[in-house]
């Protein structure tokens, strides 16, 4: 047990020296829903163009994590820093204080999010879904929104159902307008809040299909929230195992998936295989 | 039916009819004022400060639980005799201020109801694609929060029109108080009154068959399954 944690520390230390060039950094985060702490001081730095996956059991505060970042919940203690400027604080004479909306929209816009259950604008076609973002907040003229729209639209394989509305779409499809949509806002991270899992088992591939295709392209930094350890494996550059609320193990996805140290990351594995 | 006398009726139909105008103008003006008030109360609502929203349904409460018949004639007639801000006002802004304010906690409740019911994921949808604030409800929430209530405000435009013969008893003279008046000089109530009760019968029951199939079709827009499910799903949300 003593020997698992030094090997923890040396890992977590290694990728939090080298922060000046990461384009998201968590420093000493916590998070309390209640009397419940849910995150105790996590640090950790994103590279761009980094993927990486973040695995743990149900409670283990991974989707807390991202959902901080998208500006959803507010840390209880910490600073996130995004792209050198500070998410949730801004200064003011000289002092930090609580960001204002104003503050928390100019960082945001860096940020794209990807839910689990889709969140697609009901009362709009596919592509009004995409373009509505980028022509109300990012002011874009209406028909290059709409070019770059059907092109991210295609891309996920749906250039022909342009005119449905959600409703009439699976949820393997929906999942991937919810992709093309945040992907025309050009963020520089991505989040992925287990776009999988609701999911029927046979659409699961399409989507994962995509975001591997995203992933390739390389300069965006990719954050997935998963149970997919296959594809964790597969594209992510780093493997964080949550456990408790801290950042218990982490490292390239071949050491990690396959060659823990934690424990309670090797029970977890073996529950996931079965 | 000895007593019914077809000439009263078609002297009196004219007579009444006119009163029609004022009636349908005082339904639209009271109902314009709910809505507009009834705004105000729902913005308040959601405003942040404590207090405030404590006041709120206080006095949403009060004026509530007081008959229209009351505040009518409380403010036609006592609101003069008030020092320092009594103000005499004419029966028609009377109608409009007592019934409009009445009804209007009713709507506000409406518009509560229809914003309450957009899913968190839509709210949080319009955050990470960092909408503005006015345009997240320009776009986003209101074009969902306001179809599936148009069935409900549609019903209370119906209820309004009904209790606009109260503001009769103040002298606001709609088609009651005309038939009122035909009765009261002639000693002839029933055909008047008949003629009353037939112009709203008339008026009220095609716009609640309208008010039917409006529904209807929202419901079908708003496919009850799918509503279903994403409410399900979203209750799991925080993990």
């Amino acid at each position: 047990m003593s020997e698992t944690s030094v090997v923890t520390n040396e890992s977590a230390t290694e990728s939090t020296t080298n922060n000046e060039d990461a384009i998201v950094s968590y420093k000493n985060i916590t998070k309390s829903f209640g009397d419940v702490e849910v995150l105790k001081g996590i640090d950790l730095d994103i590279k761009p163009a980094e993927k990486v996956a973040l695995i743990g059991p149900s409670g283990s505060g991974k989707t807390t994590i991202i959902r901080m970042l998208m500006t959803l919940e507010q840390p209880t203690s910490g600073e996130i820093i995004v792209d050198g400027k500070n998410l949730w604080h801004m200064e003011k004479n000289g002092e930090l204080v609580p960001a204002t909306e104003k503050h928390l929209r100019e960082v945001r816009g860096d940020i794209g999010m990807v839910f689990q259950h889709f969140n697609l604008f009901p009362h709009m076609t596919i592509l009004e879904n995409c373009m509505t973002a980028p022509i109300h907040v990012q002011k874009e003229d209406k028909a290059s929104a709409k070019k770059r729209s059907i092109e991210m639209l295609e891309k996920v394989g749906l250039g022909d159902k342009l005119d449905n509305y959600p409703s009439q779409l699976s949820g393997g499809q929906k999942q991937r307008v919810a992709m093309a949509r945040a992907l025309v806002m050009r963020p520089k991270v991505m989040l992925f809040d287990e776009v999988t899992s609701a999911l029927d088992p046979e659409l699961v591939g399409e989507v994962l299909e995509v975001i591997r295709d995203i992933a390739k392209e390389g300069e965006m930094a990719m954050v997935l929230v998963t149970h997919e350890m296959e594809f964790a494996l597969d594209i992510a550059d780093r493997v964080i195992f949550l456990d408790n609320g801290v950042i218990a193990e982490q490292g390239p996805p071949s050491k990690v998936l396959e060659n823990p140290d934690n424990e309670r990351l090797q029970q977890f594995l073996h529950r996931f295989r079965g | 039916m000895s007593n019914w006398q077809w000439d009263t009726f078609f002297e009196a139909f004219p007579l009444v009819v006119e009163g029609l105008g004022i009636t349908i103008s005082l339904t639209f003006a009271c109902y314009l004022c709910a809505l507009i008030v009834g705004f105000i109360w729902t913005f308040i609502g959601r405003m942040k400060m404590k207090p405030l929203r404590w006041v709120l349904s206080w006095v949403m409460e009060f004026i509530r639980s007081t008959p229209p018949l009351v505040q009518l004639f409380f403010l036609y007639f006592a609101w003069p005799m008030v020092p320092y801000v009594g103000v005499t006002l004419d029966p028609f802004t009377c109608a409009v201020l007592g019934l409009g304010v009445h009804y209007s906690t009713y709507i506000g409740e409406v518009y509560r109801s229809g914003i309450d019911n957009v899913e968190k994921g839509q709210w949080e949808a319009s955050k990470a694609l960092n909408f503005s604030t006015p345009k997240k409800w320009t776009k986003i929430i209101l074009p969902q929060a306001i179809p599936p209530t148009i069935p409900m405000l549609g019903n209370y435009l119906i209820i309004m029109f009904k209790e606009v013969p109260l503001a009769s008893t103040i002298g606001v003279v709609g088609i009651l108080q005309l038939a009122n008046n035909y009765g009261a000089q002639n000693f002839r109530y029933l055909e008047p009154l008949t003629i009353v009760a037939i112009l709203f019968l008339v008026l009220s029951y095609p716009s609640a068959l309208l008010i039917k199939k409006l529904e209807n079709k929202m419901n079908r827009r708003f496919d009850k399954k799918e509503a279903l499910h994403s409410m399900k799903e979203s209750k799991g949300a925080v993990s």
